[in-house]
């Protein structure tokens, strides 16, 4: 499908790099983007995937706005709260760019519904709150075999990685299960910075793009982590790990779980 | 010892991974240690010796992003 006048001007920015260019903006514009979580992260990652033209939105939150979400999750504004999030999601991706098809889920991601949902999509983005809910998403990635742009934060600290299942070091190479309930605080009990949420939800919403166009070099079998307090980014170097119990040869893993516990709940 | 812990280099007394969490507060439920590019199963932390030149790196649990 050939760009009309208004999309040539609105991507011009793009298509003026020779990494993109009118071709690489076709890539943005075919591509399907799934996002888990319309908080935080997910508020940058949906508002920048929108502005890029990305084809279309997948959008999945079973929450409803709180005021308290509003110090960082750019994309709810006052008038939004106790609405639900993927309803304000949705209008301002919609008036951002009318360009992008959104495709929203007022849900939780369960082990139940996880691989139905991310069919049809080309990559997943995780801006999730919760631990139970960044395992499945990596375990989800590594059954469905689709890309995945996995972050955390917490307080002033941020991590990224890029998942690429079969390929590359996957969440659980790095963590195994999820830590014992109550021993890792949660942002509604430790707090963020609020700008954090943009830093590190921006740096996934840029590896979504590259893999996308398949410019550069991915965020695979590295952990980049960020510390807000110094201004620090480190790359730590991770290998896949042989006794991975999902993505190595012999997995104890072979379904998806739901684990019970919750971490740093936003409502 | 000189090693390398989350990048920086450091002296350590420790000799394994176990004794230098304990000596840092650092709960071994709470991390991830990745020891000379390999991630540590969690039963191997009071086994892994430490050596001159080694490269620690302790990785945090981040749940948040709502």
């Amino acid at each position: 499908m050939a760009m009309n006048d208004d999309q040539i001007k609105r991507y011009s920015r793009h298509i003026l790099l020779p990494e993109v260019g009118g071709k690489g903006q076709k890539k943005i514009t075919n591509a399907k983007v799934f996002v888990v979580g319309a908080g935080g992260l997910g508020s940058p990652v949906a508002l920048y995937l929108a502005a890029a033209g990305v084809g279309t939105l997948g959008i999945i939150d079973g929450d409803l706005v709180d005021l308290s979400n509003l110090q960082r999750q750019v994309i709810h504004h006052t008038s939004d709260v106790a609405r639900p999030k993927i309803d304000s999601a949705r209008e301002k991706i919609v008036a951002l760019n009318p360009d992008v098809r959104v495709v929203s889920f007022h849900d939780r991601l369960t082990a139940k519904n996880a691989l139905d949902l991310v069919q049809g999509f080309d990559l997943i983005v995780d801006g999730t709150d919760n631990f139970p809910t960044k395992f499945l998403i990596n375990d989800t990635a590594i059954f469905a075999r689709k890309p995945l742009i996995h972050a955390g934060i917490l307080r002033f600290s941020g991590q990224v990685m890029t998942i690429l299942p079969g390929t590359s070091a996957c969440y659980r190479c790095l963590f195994k299960a999820p830590p014992p309930a109550g021993m890792i605080p949660s942002c509604q009990e430790a707090g963020v910075l609020g700008a954090l949420a943009g830093v590190i939800g921006s740096i996934q919403a840029t590896e979504a793009l590259k893999l996308i166009l398949g410019v550069g070099r991915p965020l695979t079998d590295r952990l980049l982590t960020y510390d807000a307090l110094t201004t620090r980014f480190r790359n730590v170097a991770i290998r896949r790990n042989p006794a991975c119990p999902v993505c190595s040869d012999h997995p104890t893993i072979t379904q998806l779980v739901d684990y019970e516990q919750e971490v740093c709940r936003t409502a | 010892m000189n090693v390398k812990l989350n990048g920086k280099p450091e002296q350590v007394d420790q000799t394994t991974v176990l004794e230098l969490l304990r000596a840092r507060n650092i709960e071994p439920q709470m991390v991830s240690v990745e020891h000379n590019l390999k991630i540590l199963d969690k039963d191997h932390f009071a086994t892994t010796p430490l050596h001159e030149g080694d490269s620690i790196e302790f990785l945090y649990y981040m749940g948040g992003g709502g």
